[in-house]
């Protein structure tokens, strides 16, 4: 899976999970202080990222993954 | 010469729910309450955890005093009176100390006298554990009505100021008397442990609980509803059978992440999911008996509706089953 499918896709669960447009999911916003999303979304948005790109992000992985670039960035390399 | 102990007593076909009840305290404190002690606001509690207000005890109210109120008017709404019982259980997590415990003075002051009477801490699921050793006690013959107590003072071990877990956590009872049938009212209980994350809620330094709150919540979003789901294949149903599902009110976003992944499997969309946290808290053991006594009381669930009960927390333990409204 390319970088620009795994966006689209983290886009789409960000989209489904926290009501924030995907359009708006670029590799440069930050997850917290740009997308205005909570600690417990980014738990539902890692455990759909793991069903759909077959990745393990534990909680504190999970906290290390700022922006979405960060996010993609980690996918690509465990998936 | 041989001596051999006799058979055992004969249990009852089936068991289920006769009457249930609940007991909030008097005082009501609002998210806007709290915004002025620690540093939240009532937007941030209601997007994280979707409480908008709940209750606590008065300082001289004990867990017992509690489940005293909620025990009595189960028993009151069983149409029984307090010489029908012959077994109490109470189920807590918030005794202010090991010793004694609550169901043997919980059943005196109710007035039933000289009873088995016993706690269950397995935390948030207390209720649900309490409830299947009951209905297995009464199907073994061991008991035949068992009055079954889910009680919390959880304001006692929670630090006042941590905005973690103040805004959750609060204070009530609820309770059910559990009886003898011919057809099951009470389902085969799901239950187990994952002590292996046993760090993720504990008590701190033995006063005040801490949790791990993005992992207790990755686990409950996650594993509980296969718990449920475990419920009902024991129960021999399927999950559109379900009329009414009663998580643990641990946060409202975990309720609806629960029947979610019920909904996904079958669960229909009508069904009636239990959102009482909204204005009681966090009330562990307690919350839910707590919730369905609200809900019926309110009319969102009647008499003979099946619903779906599932408790999970600290142990960490989890726990649930079927029951008939009664």
């Amino acid at each position: 899976m390319s970088n620009e499918e795994i966006l689209q896709g983290l886009a789409a669960i960000v989209e489904e999970v926290a009501g924030v447009d995907a359009a708006d999911v670029t590799p440069e916003k930050a997850f917290v202080d740009d997308l205005d999303i909570d600690s417990l979304s980014m738990v539902e948005i890692a455990v759909q990222a793991e069903d759909k790109f077959g990745v393990k992000i534990p909680d504190d992985e999970l906290a290390n993954l700022k922006t979405v670039s960060d996010a993609v960035d980690y996918i690509v390399k465990n998936a | 010469m041989s001596r051999t102990i006799a058979p055992p007593r004969q249990g009852a076909p089936a068991t289920r729910i006769m009457g249930l009840g609940s007991y909030q305290p008097d005082r009501v404190v609002t998210n806007d309450e709290l915004s002025q002690i620690m540093d939240t606001s009532d937007q941030w509690i209601r997007d994280r955890v979707g409480i908008i207000e709940r209750r606590f005890a008065a300082p001289d109210e004990t867990v017992v005093d509690m489940g005293v109120e909620a025990g009595s008017k189960a028993l009151a709404d069983a149409g029984l009176t307090a010489s029908d019982v012959d077994t109490v259980i109470v189920a807590t997590c918030t005794m202010p100390a090991p010793i004694p415990n609550a169901a043997a003075q919980t059943a005196d002051r109710i007035g039933i006298k000289a009873v088995g009477a016993f706690d269950v801490n397995a935390a948030c699921a207390g209720f649900c554990y309490a409830l299947g050793m009951a209905s297995d006690l009464v199907r073994g013959g061991t008991a035949n009505r068992v009055l079954v107590v889910g009680a919390e003072k959880l304001t006692d071990v929670v630090d006042p100021v941590d905005r973690s877990t103040a805004i959750i956590f609060a204070d009530g009872a609820g309770a059910a008397v559990v009886g003898p049938a011919d057809t099951p009212g009470i389902g085969p209980v799901a239950w187990g442990s994952a002590g292996d994350l046993v760090d993720t809620i504990y008590m701190r330094e033995h006063k005040y609980i801490y949790q791990e709150g993005q992992s207790v919540f990755r686990w409950a979003t996650t594993q509980i509803a296969p718990v449920a789901l475990d419920a009902l294949a024991l129960a021999g149903l399927e999950p559109s059978d379900v009329d009414v599902l009663v998580p643990h009110q641990a946060n409202l976003r975990i309720v609806e992440a629960i029947a979610k992944r019920l909904r996904a499997k079958g669960a229909r969309e009508d069904m009636v999911v239990a959102d009482d946290i909204v204005y009681s808290g966090n009330t562990s053991s307690a919350s839910i008996p707590m919730a369905l006594d609200h809900m019926r009381a309110k009319g969102q669930v009647r008499s003979g509706d099946l619903a779906l009960l599932v408790g999970f927390g600290a142990g960490l333990s989890y726990a649930g089953q079927v029951v008939l409204v009664p």
